[in-house]
């Protein structure tokens, strides 16, 4: 296989850890969502908390993007 | 793809130079040039927001008034009263790193924040400030935070490991997670972009086909302008619960 076909299907597959990150945001903000029409006075005050484990998660998959654009342009 | 080069953006060029320190040249770079223009527009910001302050707010004021408040719940909420001796600190990050991402939006300009270089200063920063703090508050104590209370002693040993790597990791993710955001936001722009121009040379055809990734560009450029707000202020937040957990001695 050629070098820069490698890199490209490489690049692919690190592109599907974003997967799993797009499942961790979408269950916080679903459950987030979920709380807050049960008890929408406690909602505001979890704001901060659904940021942060937005971030965190969000992270994760934005290491996998990473590495997909590092093998894209960089290597 | 050539002509299209989405990563061209992100060059650093020189615009004069300063100075040579050892071999090495320094440089004034657009980067820096579009540094001192952040800084300008936020000080231009909170000049005009503390000038002649009146009870009922002039506009500049009110923007001033509605960035404090906001960092500064932000920063109450989660360490107490103790953390807002830090609120420069947070402050400062939080207006720099929201109006550098607003001007890399911009089209034709460069975004600070899509470097790894300035992103990992800036989290290096709170490190510093939240370890070398931590030790001047707690000592010695502040060595706890690798040992959580209440585990068991068998699996203590892997416990204080995870924690110890985790620990060395949150500077590395907390400028890793900016940058890369600002850095794939760019680039999908751009893509986007390009598609555009590769539709526009079919003709009638491709320019009727070309409004579809326009109107993506332009959609995505909305979302850009939120992510640009959301990473300042998941920077600005975990500032402040690094910060925490010099404070209070975190677990």
């Amino acid at each position: 296989m050629e070098p820069a076909a490698a890199k490209l299907i490489g690049a692919g597959i690190a592109a599907i850890g974003m997967g799993g990150a797009g499942v961790g945001v979408g269950t916080i903000f679903g459950n987030y969502l979920a709380a807050a029409i049960r008890n929408p006075s406690a909602a505001q005050g979890q704001f901060g908390n659904l940021i942060f484990g937005f971030a965190v998660t969000e992270a994760l998959g934005i290491f996998s993007l990473l590495v997909a654009l590092l093998l894209l342009f960089v290597f | 793809m050539a002509a299209l080069d989405p990563i061209h953006q992100f060059q650093v060029t020189k615009i004069f130079t300063v100075g040579h320190i050892g071999g090495h040249e320094i440089a004034f770079t657009n980067s820096s040039a579009y540094m001192f223009g952040t800084l300008a527009i936020i000080l231009i910001l909170m000049l005009g927001a503390s000038a002649g302050s009146r009870l009922i707010p002039t506009r500049f004021q009110s923007v001033g008034e509605l960035s404090y408040e906001f960092v500064a719940d932000t920063l109450r909420s989660i360490t107490g009263d103790a953390g807002m001796k830090f609120f420069p600190l947070v402050f400062s990050i939080f207006m720099f790193i929201l109006v550098a991402n607003l001007i890399g939006i911009i089209p034709y300009t460069f975004s600070v924040t899509s470097h790894i270089i300035v992103t990992a200063a800036l989290a290096l920063l709170v490190f510093f400030t939240w370890v070398i703090y931590g030790f001047y508050k707690h000592g010695l104590h502040f060595l706890k935070l690798f040992v959580p209370s209440g585990i068991p002693a068998p699996i203590l040993p892997l416990i204080v490991f995870i924690e110890i790597v985790s620990f060395f990791s949150k500077p590395v993710s907390h400028s890793v997670r900016l940058f890369a955001n600002m850095l794939a936001g760019h680039i999908t722009l751009k893509v986007f972009a390009g598609f555009v121009t590769m539709l526009g040379a079919f003709g009638a055809l491709g320019y009727a086909g070309a409004v579809l990734p326009l109107a993506m560009t332009v959609a995505l450029t909305a979302l850009e302008l939120l992510v640009a707000f959301l990473q300042a202020y998941v920077f600005a937040i975990l500032t402040c619960i690094y910060l925490n957990d010099g404070i209070h001695g975190g677990h």
